[in-house]
């Protein structure tokens, strides 16, 4: 996969414009698991470290690698089981104690 | 094994499509935890496509290093309080910076002088940024985690120094990109760059965490996606930006919400206690008026509007499931209970939602500030539980507040304002509160959660 460096900027320019028009509709009531999300996503650094250790032909590779791929692992899976378990308790006003909203 | 570099970039276009949707069905709680779920479907795409890539090998260092991550992973995330919430989050910022240096280490080591000129700026980019945010990270937990002190850190010339010491790290960076190939610089500039994460979180006092954390989350994720450039990784690049976007942002709404900039959070150590700490000055004859339970609870049952406004030391307390329950019991007896949530009340960007959901408050109880200020006063009584800097009128009015201009809940306006509070200690700013000395204001003095439970007794006898 070799894209040109001009491509991935594009790519890269892109994705900060979207980045914050994503991130503006997110209520502020949702900040923490937003953190704890987009602490989930930077785990895709765990791809890194499965190429990293995955290709190692040395025993400095080795090292670095497995070191990287706990690190990642841990970061992904701790990640997404916290956001789970915040937004699980997000939960409405039970139906039959719904007052009239007044505006 | 897959080798058709179209079919692999197209599996990785379907993890980017899943991890903005996961991102955008957070815009309202209905739908936030299937947007989790469909982030974690993209997610294991992702790492079954890399397993699957040509030469890839070591199979079982792979599942070794897997294994021992996803325990670490769960355990902590199953284990984690609501309320260490940040230290869980920063945590999680430092080993996701961590890993991001480590896999720009090897692709140095591997390319051993091959780099493209570009490759070596994205190199030195993510081992810079992901080292400090590393060290950093790990310095935010410990002070969150009470490991080491919340207060500021400082010594003399300290700007000087921490300048020095990343003016050092980015001099090694603009050699190595200059075209020195030697494996030692690199190293050096991970050294540098850990000590500066280091120095440049120690002088930061607890309060601004908030501020600090979003930054910290931002660097992770921006590391993450220079070393996407390093591996010529659309999906690295994307997601890494995404994060990069996300905490910039909290950042910059942390600091706005404190009226400070972001220069000033991280270089004006703040939160210097003032001499004559926990005396509030009562010098033109108002005074503090002490009130008991029993007083508190009449004024209660019988409003027709409460605004409850919780703050950190609610927390602390584990008094929030209480507050819920003394809530309940409030509406039963036809009293409308909102609660004021003020954008850094608790110690990360969201919090208090978060703390008073896991005590089962329906989140459409829970009102922002801007949202919930016109209501002040319309409202009897305004609880205060642990809450006391955002609650300070001399944010508005006194020029010479060190707080002057944060946005703040306008407790003052209700009618009538009751604060639960264990002592006439400061804040986490050390800034006397004004709001105690008004008319209209009256103190219940104790722990927090001692006092909701008395208050519950009395409300029940009422």
């Amino acid at each position: 996969m070799n894209i040109s460096l001009v491509i991935e900027l594009t790519i890269l320019a892109l994705a900060i414009f979207l980045g914050f028009e994503v991130i503006s509709k997110v209520p502020a009531m949702l900040h923490t698991p937003l953190m704890s999300g987009t602490n989930f996503i930077h785990g895709i650094i765990i791809v890194g470290a499965i190429i990293v250790l995955g290709e190692a032909d040395d025993t400095f590779l080795k090292v670095v690698g497995f070191v990287a791929m706990v690190l990642a692992t841990a970061n992904v899976v701790g990640g997404w089981f916290v956001t789970d378990r915040m937004l699980e308790m997000f939960k409405r006003r039970p139906e039959p104690r719904q007052e009239s909203t007044e505006k | 094994m897959i080798s058709d570099p179209d079919v692999i970039g197209l599996l990785y276009l379907v993890t980017i499509v899943c991890f903005i949707l996961a991102l955008r069905f957070l815009s309202s709680p209905k739908h936030a935890r299937r947007g989790n779920w469909l982030g974690g479907v993209g997610m294991l795409i992702a790492i079954a496509t890399t397993l699957s890539l040509d030469g890839i090998g070591n199979w079982v260092l792979i599942a070794i290093g897997a294994a021992i991550g996803s325990v670490v992973g769960v355990v902590g995330a199953r284990r984690v309080k609501m309320t260490a919430m940040p230290q869980m989050v920063a945590l999680f910022n430092g080993v996701g910076g961590g890993a991001a240096a480590l896999v720009a280490l090897a692709e140095f080591h591997i390319a051993s002088g091959g780099l493209s000129s570009d490759a070596i700026v994205s190199t030195v980019l993510s081992a810079l940024i992901g080292s400090i945010s590393f060290a950093g990270s790990l310095v935010a937990f410990a002070k969150l985690q009470e490991l080491i002190s919340g207060r500021p850190i400082t010594f003399p010339g300290q700007n000087v120094f921490n300048i020095a010491v990343l003016g050092g790290a980015v001099a090694l960076g603009i050699a190595l990109v200059a075209g020195v190939d030697d494996q030692w610089l690199l190293w050096a500039l991970v050294v540098l760059a850990l000590v500066f994460g280091v120095l440049f979180v120690l002088p930061i006092g607890g309060a601004d965490m908030p501020v600090v954390i979003s930054l910290l989350n931002a660097f992770t994720g921006l590391a993450a996606s220079a070393t996407g450039f390093v591996l010529d990784s659309t999906v690295l690049i994307v997601a890494g930006m995404l994060v990069g976007a996300s905490g910039t942002m909290l950042t910059l709404l942390m600091a706005k919400a404190m009226n400070r900039s972001v220069t000033n959070v991280l270089f004006g150590a703040f939160g210097q206690v003032q001499a004559g700490v926990g005396q509030v000055r009562a010098d033109d004859g108002r005074t503090v008026r002490a009130t008991t339970p029993e007083d508190v609870a009449v004024q209660l049952s019988f409003a027709r509007k409460v605004i409850v406004v919780p703050g950190y030391g609610m927390a602390v307390a584990q008094a929030q499931h209480d507050t819920r329950q003394l809530a309940e019991l409030l509406e039963e007896k036809g009293v409308e209970v909102r609660y004021a949530i003020h954008p850094v009340a608790g110690r990360m960007p969201g919090h208090m939602n978060v703390l008073l959901a896991e005590a089962n408050v329906p989140y459409d109880a829970l009102k922002e500030m801007d949202e919930i200020n016109p209501e002040f006063p319309q409202t009897d009584v305004a609880l205060v539980i642990g809450a006391n800097d955002v609650t300070n009128p001399a944010a508005r009015s006194d020029t010479s507040s060190p707080i002057y201009g944060m946005p703040i809940l306008d407790v003052d306006k209700a009618a009538s304002v009751i604060v639960m509070k264990r002592s006439m200690n400061p804040g986490f700013a050390g800034i006397d509160n004004e709001l105690y000395l008004e008319p209209q204001t009256t103190m219940l003095f104790g722990d927090a959660k001692d006092s909701v439970v008395k208050l519950i007794a009395a409300v029940k006898a009422t």
